[in-house]
C-alpha cells in the first residue's frame, strides 16, 4: 500500500516505569489532513516526538512512502521533509521574524545573509496564506497569535511534504482560525500531508479526513471524519460523555465589584495608546466578557488591571476601593485574582514544584509562613488539596516540577490558585487556552460556580463560542476601544464577529463610556 | 497512610534518589568540570617542563593534603566572595563586585581596629561586623542602581572595583594611625584584634573558616526554608512571574545586593583579621592599586559551587586545595608564573566546564521534558 506517505507503526514509547505510547499505529495518507485527538497528557506530543526525531522509540517502526526510515533528530526528520509548529513556540525572542524564519536555512551569499530574496519569499508566502506578519517585528514585541503565525510561516518556508501542526489554533482568533484551516486545506489539496493534533472537535469535524484519537497512551481507533459525530470523538477521547452546552442559570447581578473609568494605557509596540479612554463595570455575580480579535487591547488592559503595566489616565475601582495606583500585591489582597494570558511567562515559575507555585499568590499569609520561615507541611497539604479538587495530574505529586507537567495540567494548577485565593473579582484571560474538552467543561463549570456564588467574573477570550456560551454580558473590543456591549441571548455569532472586526459600532457607547 | 507510603516509596527509590537528585547531578558535573580542568593543567604543565609534568601534577593535586590547616586558610575568604556572588546569582544578578566589596570590608573592619578603642575579644567581633556593613554599602549602590534605574549591576558594580579600591587606598595612604609608610603598608593588627587561631601547628587557619561554613548554612536555610529565599529565587528563575505575584522586586534586588555585598565584606574581614604564625606581627594591606584577587576567585568558587552555598563551602575547599598544592609545584622547578597559569587553568577550566555541564544539562533536559509531558499522568494512575 503505497498510498501511505508516513507509517507509524506499533510505536511503543517507555519512560521509567511508564509506557507514554504503547503499540501505537498511526498511516497517513498522502495529502489527507489526519487529526490526532486525545486528552491533555494521552500521548500526542510523545508520538509527535517520536515523528520528529526528538526520541526514539522502543519498538515499533517508521515508514516513509513504505520504505522503513530511521529518524534520529529533527535534521533527520526535516531531510524527510517533516516539519513541525510546536506548541510552544521555537522562536529566538530577540531576532525579528525574518531571521526567525530563515534560522538553520539563511540563504548565503559569500558567507554574508542574503536576506532581500528571504525576505520576498516570506512576504509572498505570508500574502499567499493571509498570515500577516511584520518581517522586521522583534518576536518578543508581537503577540502570542502573531508569534504562531511565524512559525506557521517557517514551515511552510521549508517547503515540508509533511506537516505536524501541534494545537496551531490554539492562540489564533476565531476569523485567523477560519484563515488557518483554509490554508490547511489548500496546502492537502497541493499534496501535502498534514498531521494535526487539536482539541477542538469543530476543526476536526470542519477539516480533517481522518482522525486517531489516543487515551492514555493507548490507540483508541481510527475513524473517517465523515462517518463518525463530535459525541462520539468526544467519548472515544475521554471515555464517558461530554456535555458541551454550559449549565447555567441566569445570572442575579449583585453589587459593583469593578469600576473602570476612562482608563488609557500606551502601547508597547506601536505609538498609539493600546487601549483608549475605555470605561465599564463588572458586578457581582455576572460573568463579562471581553471579547476582540487578538491585539486589540486587551492585553493591555488586564496588564493596567492587575496593576503589572501603568495607565496613562483613568480610574479602577475594586469594592468601592480605588486601586489606580495600588501595588499587585494591594490588588490581591483587595479582591482581585488573575489567571494571566501566558502562564508560562506570568503564571509559573517553572522551576518550582507544583506545590510552591500554588502557593505563589499567598505564600506570605500566615497559614503559609511564620516569622519568615515557610510552614512546608502547611504548604504541602493545601497543595494536595487542591490538587486533589482541581484534579491537577502530576507525576511526584506536590513536589513534581510544574515544568515537567502538561500545559493542560499547568493551566489547572493556575486555575486552581486563582480560584481558591480569596476574591470577588476574577480576571480570567483564556483560561482555557490549549486545553481537552475535558479540561474545558471542567474549567468552564469552575467559572460558572464561582459567579453563582456571587463573585465577579471578567473573562478575556478569543474563542467566540466560549464567549457565547459562557458570558452573560459582551464588551465587543475593537483597536482600544469598546466598540459595542451585546447580550449573548438575543446576539448572534455573526454579529458579535461584526463588532470584532471593527464593522460595526454601538451607537450607544456614550451610555456606558460614562 | 501517608506516611507509610511514603517511607515504604521511600525505601524503594533510595538509588533512583540520590542519582535522580539535583544535588548528584550537580556534584556529578563539578567532578567532571574538575577532572577535565586537572587534564588541561596538566597539559599545560607538559608543554612548559615535560620532565617535571607527572611530579609537578602530583603535587597540585595531592600537595594540599598535607597542609590542611592552610587549605582551609585560604579557603576563608573565596568562600565568603564566593557566597557573595552565588547568592546574588540565585536572583539573577551577577555580582561582579565582589573584590571592591571585599576590600571595602577590609577597610571597614581596619578602621574598627585602629580608630575605635575596643577591648581585646571584642575588637576582631565589631571588625568583622564592620567589614559587614562596609561591603553591604558597596554591594547596596549597584543595587540600588539595577532596581531605581535599571543600570546593568554587571557594569555598576566593575566600577565599584575600581571606585572602592583606589577609595580605600586614599583613605589608607592618608591616615596616619593605620599606614606605616616606613613599610608602605597598613601597620600590624595588636593580636587581640586578631582571630582566634584554631591551632593548627605552622597554619594561620583561624575561626574565620569556622564562622564562614556557619554563614553558608545559614544561607542555605535562608534560600531554602523562608519566604524571603523564595522569593529571591522566584525573581531569579522568573522575574516577570514574581512580579505578577506581587513580590517587591525592587527591594529584593538591593536587599539582596547588599546581603552579597556584606559577605565579600566579611571575606575581606576574615583575611586581613587572620592570626600571624609570627609573634607581633600581623596581616597588611597594601594600598598598591590592585583589585583584589579574591572578588575574582569568588566568581570562580560560586561558579563550580553551581551557587548553592554547601557547594560553595566544597568549591572553595577545593580551589584553595589546588592553589596551595601549586605553590609546591616550584619544588620540581616550575616558575612561579607558570604554576600561577595552571592553577588558573583548572580553576577556569573547570568553573567553564561546569558552565557547560549545566548548559548542557538543560538542554538535554528540555528535550526529555517536552516528553515528559505526557507521562505524568499514568505515573498519577499507576
Amino acid at each position: 500500500m503505497a498510498n501511505y506517505i508516513i507509517e507509524m507503526l506499533d510505536i511503543t514509547k517507555e519512560f521509567p516505569g511508564i509506557k507514554a505510547n504503547d503499540d501505537i499505529t498511526l498511516k497517513l495518507k498522502k495529502g489527507e489532513i489526519h487529526a490526532l485527538l486525545g486528552e491533555n497528557g494521552a500521548g500526542k506530543s510523545t508520538l509527535m516526538s517520536v515523528l520528529f526525531g526528538l526520541y526514539q522509540a522502543e519498538t515499533g517502526v517508521i515508514k516513509k512512502n513504505g520504505e522503513v526510515v530511521k529518524i534520529n533528530n529533527p535534521n533527520d526528520a526535516n531531510a524527510l521533509g517533516i516539519g513541525m509548529v510546536h506548541q510552544h513556540f521555537k522562536l529566538v525572542e530577540i531576532f525579528t521574524v525574518l531571521e526567525n524564519i530563515i534560522l538553520g536555512v539563511e540563504p548565503t551569499k559569500k558567507g554574508l545573509i542574503e536576506k532581500s530574496e528571504a525576505r520576498n519569499r516570506v512576504i509572498d508566502l505570508s500574502e499567499k496564506y493571509g498570515l500577516k506578519v511584520n518581517p522586521d517585528a522583534i518576536i518578543e514585541d508581537i503577540s502570542v497569535g502573531m508569534q504562531q503565525r511565524v512559525e506557521i510561516l517557517k514551515m511552510l518556508y521549508r517547503d515540508n511534504e509533511i506537516l505536524i501542526f501541534d494545537e496551531p489554533t490554539a492562540v489564533l482568533t476565531p476569523q485567523e482560525i477560519k484563515e488557518l484551516l483554509k490554508i490547511m486545506r489548500d496546502l492537502a489539496e497541493e499534496g501535502k500531508s498534514i498531521l494535526f493534533i487539536t482539541h477542538k472537535l469543530n476543526e476536526i469535524m470542519e477539516i480533517a479526513d481522518r482522525c486517531t484519537v489516543l487515551r492514555k497512551g493507548r490507540c483508541v481507533g481510527t475513524v473517517d471524519v465523515d462517518k463518525t459525530t463530535k459525541e462520539e470523538l468526544s467519548r472515544m477521547m475521554v471515555g464517558r460523555d461530554i456535555s458541551f452546552t454550559i449549565d447555567k442559570k441566569r445570572s442575579q447581578p449583585g453589587e459593583k465589584v469593578l469600576s473602570v473609568k476612562q482608563m488609557t494605557v500606551a502601547s508597547k509596540t506601536h505609538k498609539n495608546n493600546a487601549v483608549r479612554n475605555v470605561s465599564f463595570d463588572v458586578h457581582a455575580g455576572e460573568i463579562v466578557c471581553l471579547a476582540g480579535i487578538d491585539g486589540n487591547g486587551q492585553t493591555e488592559l488586564v496588564h493596567a488591571l492587575s496593576g503589572l503595566d501603568k495607565m496613562i489616565q483613568g480610574e479602577v475601582t475594586l469594592c468601592g476601593e480605588d486601586i489606580s495606583k495600588a501595588s499587585i500585591r494591594k490588588r490581591a489582597i483587595s479582591g482581585m485574582s488573575h489567571i494571566p494570558e501566558d502562564r508560562h511567562k506570568h503564571g509559573l515559575v517553572l522551576e518550582y514544584s507544583l506545590a510552591e507555585n500554588l502557593v505563589l499568590q499567598r505564600y506570605w499569609q500566615e497559614a503559609f509562613q511564620k516569622n519568615g520561615f515557610i510552614r512546608f507541611r502547611a504548604v504541602e497539604q493545601y497543595a494536595e488539596r487542591l490538587i486533589e479538587s482541581y484534579d491537577i495530574r502530576s507525576g511526584q505529586g506536590p513536589k513534581t516540577v510544574v515544568r515537567s507537567m502538561s500545559g493542560g495540567n499547568q493551566q489547572k494548577a493556575i486555575v486552581a490558585r486563582e480560584i481558591d485565593k480569596d476574591h470577588e473579582l476574577l480576571v480570567a484571560v483564556q483560561p482555557t487556552r490549549g486545553l481537552d474538552v475535558g479540561a474545558i467543561e471542567f474549567i468552564h463549570k469552575q467559572l460558572v460556580g464561582i459567579r453563582d456564588a456571587g463573585k465577579a467574573v471578567l473573562l478575556v477570550s478569543l474563542e467566540l463560542e466560549e464567549v457565547m456560551n459562557l458570558s452573560d454580558r459582551i464588551l465587543v473590543m475593537y483597536e482600544g476601544e469598546i466598540v459595542g456591549e451585546l447580550d449573548p441571548s438575543t446576539t448572534t455569532v455573526q454579529e458579535l464577529g461584526l463588532y470584532m472586526a471593527g464593522a460595526k459600532r454601538n451607537k450607544g457607547e456614550e451610555a456606558f463610556n460614562g | 497512610m501517608a506516611n507509610k507510603q511514603e517511607k515504604s516509596s521511600k525505601s524503594i527509590g533510595i538509588v533512583k534518589k540520590i542519582t535522580g537528585s539535583k544535588g548528584f547531578s550537580s556534584l556529578a558535573a563539578a567532578l567532571m568540570a574538575i577532572l577535565l580542568g586537572l587534564i588541561f593543567g596538566f597539559l599545560v604543565m607538559l608543554i612548559a617542563r615535560p620532565g617535571s609534568a607527572v611530579p609537578g601534577i602530583r603535587y597540585v593535586t595531592l600537595g594540599g593534603l598535607g597542609r590542611i590547616g592552610d587549605v582551609f586558610y585560604f579557603a576563608t575568604p573565596i568562600l565568603m566572595t564566593g557566597l557573595a556572588v552565588g547568592f546574588a546569582f540565585k536572583m539573577g544578578l551577577f555580582n561582579i563586585g565582589a573584590s571592591g566589596q571585599y576590600t571595602m570590608g577590609m577597610f571597614f573592619a581596619l578602621y574598627a581596629v585602629f580608630m575605635l578603642d575596643l577591648p581585646d575579644g571584642l575588637s576582631w567581633v565589631v571588625a568583622i561586623l564592620a567589614g559587614f556593613v562596609g561591603g553591604m554599602v558597596w554591594g547596596a549602590i549597584p543595587g540600588i542602581f539595577k532596581a531605581l534605574m535599571n543600570v546593568n549591576e554587571v557594569i555598576t558594580s566593575i566600577m565599584f572595583n575600581y571606585i572602592g579600591m583606589y577609595l580605600v587606598d586614599m583613605l589608607v595612604l592618608k591616615n596616619a594611625a593605620m599606614y606605616n609608610p616606613a613599610m608602605t603598608r597598613t601597620r600590624y593588627i595588636p593580636s587581640g584584634a586578631q582571630i582566634p587561631a584554631l591551632g593548627i601547628h605552622g597554619s594561620n587557619v583561624n575561626f574565620g573558616i569556622v564562622f564562614a561554613i556557619i554563614i553558608a548554612v545559614v544561607l542555605y536555610i535562608v534560600l531554602e526554608k523562608t519566604t524571603f529565599g523564595y522569593e529571591l529565587k522566584a525573581t531569579g528563575f522568573n522575574k516577570h512571574a514574581s512580579e505578577y505575584a506581587g513580590m517587591k522586586g525592587k527591594r529584593n534586588i538591593i536587599l539582596t545586593m547588599s546581603i552579597a555585598g556584606g559577605l565579600a565584606g566579611v571575606g575581606g574581614a576574615f583575611a586581613i583579621l587572620a592570626p600571624s604564625a609570627i609573634v607581633g606581627s600581623s596581616m597588611t594591606y597594601e594600598p598598591i592599586n590592585i583589585i583584589a584577587t579574591a572578588g575574582f576567585n569568588g566568581i570562580a568558587v560560586a561558579l563550580l559551587g553551581n551557587a548553592h552555598p554547601i557547594g560553595i563551602i566544597f568549591s572553595a575547599t577545593f580551589i584553595s586545595h589546588i592553589q596551595r598544592g601549586g605553590t609546591l609545584a616550584s619544588l620540581v622547578g616550575y616558575k612561579p608564573e607558570i604554576i600561577d597559569v595552571v592553577v588558573a587553568v583548572i580553576i577556569y577550566f573547570s568553573a567553564f566546564a561546569m558552565i557547560m555541564n549545566t548548559g548542557l544539562g538543560k538542554f538535554v533536559k528540555k528535550r526529555i521534558e517536552k516528553d515528559k509531558k505526557d507521562l505524568e499522568i499514568k505515573e498519577g494512575s499507576e
